[in-house]
């Protein structure tokens, strides 16, 4: 239970301190630390990321949205076109979705040639995928649950009863 | 002479938070631990309800008493949440804030010479209220050596026996201590006993940490003389848009329609139709406002304990109340702490009896904020104590 109380306060901000977040719960700073070394054990926390919004920096960052669809066979599953998928470092996420296509995949590069290159290049190729359609990202209004927008400002008294 | 001001007006002295309030308005890094509403906006399916009402050209007055829909989801609520029961019809009051319900009953029950006690430290408005109904307030002050709930010992000692009203405010501003079934039952007990009418603000109701609220109006024989308010400015972040409601026998509630369908006529029928959609679907937003809140006192807790300021376990609305240190006032701890630092609180004195000496701090503010002006306060404290 403490561990699911540890998770969340760190899907909320991943830089909380292991002391505040013991000052936050009933636990001490000592079990919090092992929590998270529990959850990073486990696989459950995979790793650490920043949210950046990308429009505020001076220099081009491309990313796109791919949908994949694949023609299986008695050898190969979804698993091993997704393994294959997911070594590209170009590829920043990979799921496996229900509806229209198979894979939903996201994409990242330095240009939109970088990115159409890979995807003509290393993922149309393989031959189990039968279709891509390419979706460039034109602006994030929010990821990961953090809105992009400026925010709703505090304009509350800074004395109220 | 033109506008000789009644003396109801008169005898009540300007808020006492005025000054600091000029104080902080001449610095511009100032983080607020004074302010009495959530940081969180309103959650959105109630806004957005509020926008499609209005698009839909929903702006007439209401029935007297609110929407009859809205008093409906009212008493469901009440009656799933703190096992509250009213009828819609007449037993609920939907009214500009609970704070025009908390002057309706005033203006209902008391007559000029009545004597209402108010459980203090207690949110400031109370006190005028009885003053410009024509009462006459009687202090309870509680203590932080009963964690500032309300005690037969401290009642019978201010001698609330031969009062007309009774209120309190659990879980209270501005302590932040709730008060259990076991520590009502001897208040209720009390009341009963010497017949007072009792005015239970419950605003806070919703932000009851470790455990839920008790209402002092389930209790056995208080509901015929209890009044109970609430609204949706604290849980449901709802502060602006200025939606209370009262809930207590058809005679009581009855009289209070009587005053407010002259002088209010209907709540805002904006917000009326926020609030439905606040009821319907908002429970979730209002679960995680409660677990942000409890997270952020239990941070402020632990950093007063570090800091070395004297604080007891307050468990409810979104405060908690330090004590400050030897050999400082309230008032000169706060003015010094905003001053130098630039942190707001809000000393105690200014909510009655019981309050010196110790400061208001409320943790309706991002978690950065708050590590920030607990940061300062230690600073202060280290320069000076």
């Amino acid at each position: 239970m403490s561990e699911r109380e540890v998770l969340e306060l760190l899907r909320e901000n991943a830089r909380y301190s292991t002391a505040d977040i013991a000052r936050m719960t009933d636990l001490e700073e000592d079990e919090v630390a092992a929590a998270i070394d529990n959850l990073e054990a486990a696989g459950v926390v995979r790793g650490y990321q920043a949210v950046i919004d990308w429009d505020e920096l001076e220099e081009e960052r491309v990313r796109a949205e791919v949908e994949l669809n694949v023609r299986l066979d008695r050898e190969t599953g979804y698993d091993d076109i997704a393994e294959r998928l997911a070594r590209f470092p170009e590829v920043t996420a990979l799921r496996l979705v229900s509806g229209d296509y198979d894979f939903d995949m996201e994409v990242e590069g330095d240009s939109i040639r970088e990115v159409s290159q890979f995807i003509s290049e290393k993922v149309a190729p393989v031959p189990e995928i039968t279709q891509t359609v390419t979706h460039y990202v034109m602006t994030s209004y929010k990821e990961n649950g953090i809105e992009f927008g400026d925010g709703e400002e505090d304009d509350r008294l800074s004395y109220t009863p | 002479m033109p506008f000789d001001l009644s003396d109801r007006v008169q005898t009540v002295p300007p808020s006492g938070i005025r000054r600091f309030f000029e104080i902080a308005e001449e610095r511009d890094d100032v983080i607020s631990l004074g302010v009495g509403e959530p940081d969180f906006a309103t959650p959105w399916a109630a806004r957005d309800a509020a926008i499609a009402s209005l698009e839909a050209g929903k702006t007439s007055y209401t029935a007297n008493r609110g929407k009859r829909e809205l008093r409906e989801r009212i008493a469901d609520y009440v009656a799933d949440g703190f096992g509250l029961d009213y009828d819609p019809a007449d037993e609920i009051i939907v009214t500009a804030g609970a704070s025009e319900a908390v002057d309706l009953a005033f203006r209902a029950l008391v007559d000029p010479g009545d004597t209402v006690a108010i459980a203090q430290p207690s949110y400031i408005s109370y006190e005028p209220g009885v003053i410009f109904a024509g009462g006459e307030v009687l202090s309870v002050p509680t203590s932080k050596a009963d964690e500032f709930t309300l005690t037969v010992e401290a009642l019978e000692a201010a001698g609330a026996d031969e009062a007309d009203l009774l209120v309190l405010c659990y879980p209270n501003n501005p302590t932040g201590a709730v008060m259990s079934k076991a520590e009502l039952e001897p208040v209720a007990e009390f009341a009963r006993e010497h017949d007072l009418t009792v005015l239970s603000d419950e605003i806070y109701a919703e932000l009851t940490y470790n455990g839920s609220h008790t209402s002092i109006a389930t209790l056995e024989g208080m509901r015929e003389r209890t009044i109970v308010f609430n609204g949706f400015s604290k849980a449901h972040a709802m502060t602006g848009l200025r939606l209370g409601y009262a809930l207590g026998p058809a005679k009581a509630i009855n009289a209070m329609n009587k005053i407010h369908q002259y002088t209010m006529l209907s709540a805002p029928t904006t917000a009326q139709h926020a609030a439905i959609e606040a009821l319907d679907s908002c429970d979730e937003e209002v679960r995680e406002m409660v677990a942000q809140y409890d997270r952020r006192r239990q941070f402020v807790l632990s950093r007063f304990r570090e800091i070395g300021l004297d604080v007891f376990e307050a468990k409810g609305a979104f405060y908690c109340f330090p004590e400050v240190p030897d050999g400082w006032t309230a008032e000169e701890f706060a003015e010094g702490v905003l001053r130098e630092e630039g942190v707001a609180v809000v000393p105690g004195d200014v909510f009655g009896a019981g309050g010196e000496g110790h400061l208001r701090v409320s943790y309706a503010t991002g978690l950065n904020d708050l590590r920030e002006a607990l940061d300062r306060i230690e600073t202060f404290v280290e320069e000076h104590v």
